[in-house]
């Protein structure tokens, strides 16, 4: 029991050299590309050269977690992954749901409610 | 009441305890991670937002040297690895090249916030302030929110260094620089974010 707990305070498994430079190649080069890619113009600027970003994000965030953080089902006792992906579904509902919420009150304006232009111009 | 020859009795546990407490403080210490990531989601979702009213103020085009945004990235990631070398120093117990991975770390930490503020005064100084623009208010606040958590984890750095520095890899350091390891690795993840979303999306 001791020694278990050690291990899986320590999580001595994922602390290897192997794991680090995995990791930090495989982030240099999701990084690299969408700099890349905006950059450079390689994908034109539009849907598809965002949508081109947000997957890099999403997998060097994938990438991290994995590799530096050592998020997995085994430590502590899986509460550390149970714990992130409950982070994760609120962020996703916190900021997908706002920005879908405000465009939509921007469109469903009345014109005769605004006293200035959509998009911001306040006073 | 001792018989002859036996040990003194423990009415507790002594082995696990520590080791549990640890993993409590490990645990503990994610939670809080994990609050700090609704934190950022929130001024995320705020920058989602406010993204388009510039309020005839300037605009990601004109504000971004996206050449040092790049340059701030790839210090932050290669701190991260330097963070990860530190953590295998301090698992083969040696103290010495903990502390100098930890040192590098911190050193590229504050090259990051050096950076930043750099851009921060150069958008300043063209009147891109907070107060120009909604948009400039929940730039200002995202990043620099992010900013002001990798300046702490640099002052935490500098205090595990004394901290080595007077009493070596006991027990108690050990899990502390498991928790800054954390922190720095969590603050990278929101990096990802940033420049992900405020950056290379702002200019596309």
């Amino acid at each position: 029991m001791s020694t278990h707990a050690h291990e899986e305070l320590q999580g001595a498994e994922g602390f290897t050299l192997r794991t680090y430079l995995t990791g930090f190649v495989l982030c240099a080069v999701l990084t690299a590309l969408p700099f890349w890619i905006v950059m450079t113009g390689a994908v034109a600027p539009g849907g598809a050269a965002k949508a081109t970003v947000v997957a890099f994000a999403v997998a060097q965030i994938i990438v991290q977690t994995v590799t530096f953080l050592h998020v997995n089902a085994r430590a502590q006792g899986g509460w550390t992954l149970l714990a992130y992906v409950f982070t994760a579904v609120l962020l996703v509902i916190t900021i997908a749901g706002s920005i879908w919420i405000m465009y939509h009150l921007n469109l469903n304006m009345m014109p005769g409610m605004m006293h200035a232009p959509a998009s911001g111009q306040m006073p | 009441m001792n018989h002859p020859g036996s040990a003194a009795p423990v009415f507790y546990v002594q082995e696990e305890e520590a080791a549990v407490h640890d993993a409590g403080t490990m645990l503990g210490f994610w939670i809080y991670l994990m609050s700090d990531a609704l934190l950022f989601a929130s001024i995320f979702a705020t920058f989602g937002v406010l993204s388009s009213s510039f309020a005839g103020g300037p605009t990601p085009h004109e504000l971004f040297d996206l050449g040092l945004v790049a340059v701030n990235t790839a210090i932050l990631l290669v701190s991260a690895l330097t963070c990860g070398l530190a953590m295998i120093s301090m698992h083969a117990g040696k103290v010495g090249a903990t502390r100098a991975w930890l040192a590098v770390t911190g050193l590229l930490g504050a090259a990051f916030v050096a950076i930043e503020l750099h851009e921060f005064m150069a958008m300043a100084a063209e009147g891109a302030t907070p107060q120009r623009s909604a948009y400039l208010s929940a730039f200002f606040t995202l990043v620099g929110t992010h900013g002001l958590h990798v300046t702490f984890g640099v002052i935490w750095v500098a205090v595990m260094l004394v901290q080595l520095g007077q009493r070596g890899l006991h027990h108690e350091n050990h899990r502390r620089l498991m928790c800054l390891s954390m922190f720095w690795h969590f603050l990278d993840v929101i990096w990802i974010g940033v420049f992900s979303f405020v950056y290379l999306m702002g200019v596309l």
